[in-house]
């Protein structure tokens, strides 16, 4: 081997980080079957249930009809479900001695997290990607090709939320049972956030603890090139605050537990 | 053997004439436990180093600062003159550490390609693989490979980067005699090449027959450090076994000559150089009947140097 200069530049930058490592871990990911059906196949299935009956899909919403609506409500569920699933995936890590071992490596820390949250947009990518695709297929969902685009990247862009609440997650529960509580509190979120029963139909008292759920405001934002009128900051500032909650919590437990390892 | 050469070496040696390692007053505690209390070692390039002791010795823990998986609370750790964590991010040192470090859904194949890409200068997978005997399950994952075949591949993931200093934290532990001697043999055969080796172990015939130096460590403190031979004529003397029931071990350790007692049930363990006369008064003024004398194995040397109540 070769001197490198005599500076530790671990803590700082992102050495070690390389496109090998992170197909290496998509292609982990992928082999466990519970993660691959939860967040690529039942979004989908989902999609083909509520998004293609004919007693409503093509009632006309906004610029759109509901089988879009229900397409792009999908496709951010599977995106969520996928960023959070790769983000929790350092639970599994660290239970395992996975984390420790790579500490005798040169790859920094911030290395290991940027790791895990490209995954997580990579896989995310594909949820997004396959609940599209068969709206394309069946060809229900009518939607201007603008909003195609942008409701695809604001959903997947967007998601990038619920890798840092895996990652949280991932940190502060233990690897056992990470993924059931995980996927329940996404459950919760979801109904929250309107993905899987629209927000009109709720009590307003409903309606009103929905609002500060943490996938209200993506969900509103995503939805938004469909529904096209009445944008709310509101939204982006539910956004925002469950962002720093969430980035706040995983930056929390990420010190203490390289402190301590 | 204490140093070997380097014309086999498929790479030229750290540059400088520092040593591999430097430990000077070294302590660390947790909470209440002084797990290392001061500790001063030198290890030099290219040697085989065994640290031998029981649980709670404190070697996992100087492993651990070596690996600069922990910060000392007092004295200096350097390894080829750098901190700890510059050696390991510049794949000066590499370890295989106790149990752990593999994921199950990973497969051989797949664990060494992730680590290697983690090392800018990292030793081709197909060759380490091979030289670790891995290439006929390369392809199995690790939830199914059997203990021996999971340690084969941390050594292997150590072996990576080219390592100048190789740390093996218990590496045949759970391993059956075969699984340990194929084990030591892939290293010896590594060995050649010329990484400085340090090893903890509980087995003392893989410390006698592998290392070029014993550190014995016991409650956190080294108390000694030499080759075998020197660490087995430390302890010099002998061993005498008694049936002696309901001994007690303030009545031996007053026995003329006696260096260090242990009561194991009903056996009596004594260490002395004048055994004889040992036997003798046991014979003439104690109950203890079916004594037995032999010369000290390292173990014995290991028993008497860090039992609890060595008295001189």
């Amino acid at each position: 081997m070769n001197l490198a200069p005599d500076t530790d530049h671990r803590g700082l930058g992102f050495v070690g980080l390389s496109p090998a490592i992170l197909a290496l871990d998509v292609r982990r990911m992928l082999r466990n079957r519970r993660t691959a059906i939860f967040s690529l196949v039942m979004p989908v299935i989902f999609f083909l249930i509520f998004g293609t009956n004919s007693a409503f899909a093509k009632i006309k919403v906004g610029t759109g009809n509901v089988s879009a609506d229900v397409m792009i409500s999908m496709a951010l569920y599977g995106a969520v479900l996928s960023t959070a699933s790769a983000g929790a995936m350092v639970s599994i890590e660290r239970a395992a001695g996975w984390s420790r071992q790579l500490r005798i490596t040169p790859l920094s820390p911030f290395a290991y997290i940027a790791a895990k949250m490209l995954v997580a947009l990579l896989l995310g990518a594909v949820s997004v990607a396959s609940v599209y695709a068969a709206g394309a297929i069946v060809g229900d969902p009518s939607l201007p090709v603008q909003d195609w685009v942008l409701t695809a990247i604001f959903a997947w862009a967007g998601s990038v939320l619920f890798a840092a609440f895996g990652l949280f997650a991932g940190y502060l529960l233990p690897s056992e049972n990470v993924m059931q509580i995980m996927g329940f509190a996404l459950m919760l979120f979801a109904f929250g956030g309107g993905l899987f029963i629209p927000l009109s139909q709720y009590s307003p008292t409903l309606r009103t603890i929905a609002e500060f759920t943490p996938l209200y405001g993506l969900s509103q934002i995503v939805h938004y090139p469909l529904f096209g009128k009445g944008f709310d900051w509101v939204w982006v500032l539910n956004l925002l605050v469950w962002l720093a909650i969430f980035s706040a919590g995983a930056t929390w437990r990420f010190r203490r537990d390289t402190a301590r390892v | 053997m204490a140093t070997r050469g380097t014309a086999t070496s498929s790479r030229s040696l750290p540059p400088g004439q520092g040593a591999a390692l430097v430990l000077s007053g070294v302590h660390k505690s947790f909470k209440e436990l002084h797990a290392v209390k001061g500790i001063d070692l030198e290890v030099a390039r290219g040697e085989v180093v065994a640290l031998l002791g029981p649980n709670g010795a404190g070697k996992t823990t100087t492993i651990d600062m070596v690996l600069g998986l922990n910060q000392p609370d007092s004295g200096s750790v350097e390894v080829f003159s750098l901190s700890p964590r510059h050696a390991v991010a510049r794949g000066a040192v590499a370890a295989v550490l106790q149990n752990g470090g593999l994921l199950k859904d990973f497969t051989v194949q797949e664990t060494l390609r992730y680590v290697a890409a983690l090392y800018p200068n990292s030793r081709s997978v197909p060759e380490v693989t091979d030289r670790a005997g891995l290439t006929s399950i390369a392809d199995r994952l690790v939830g199914k490979c059997s203990g021996g075949e999971q340690q084969r591949l941390r050594f292997a993931m150590a072996l990576l980067p080219d390592p100048w200093l190789l740390i093996l934290d218990e590496p045949t532990q759970g391993m059956d005699v075969e699984g340990r001697r194929r084990f030591w043999e892939s290293i010896r055969s590594e060995g050649m090449s010329g990484p400085t080796v340090i090893f903890a172990t509980h087995y003392l015939d893989e410390a006698d027959a592998y290392a070029d130096r014993v550190v014995l460590m016991r409650k956190g403190e080294i108390v000694a450090n030499g080759t075998a031979s020197e660490v087995k004529k430390r302890a010099s003397g002998r061993t005498l076994r008694a049936t002696w029931r309901g001994a007690q071990p303030d009545a031996l350790a007053h026995i003329p000559g006696v260096e260090a007692v242990e009561i194991r049930g009903e056996s009596v363990i004594i260490q002395a150089s004048d055994t004889d006369a040992i036997a003798r008064f046991l014979l003439n003024q104690t109950p203890a009947r079916d004594i037995e004398i032999t010369s000290r194995s390292l173990e014995d040397a290991f028993i008497a140097l860090t039992s609890e109540d060595v008295t001189r």
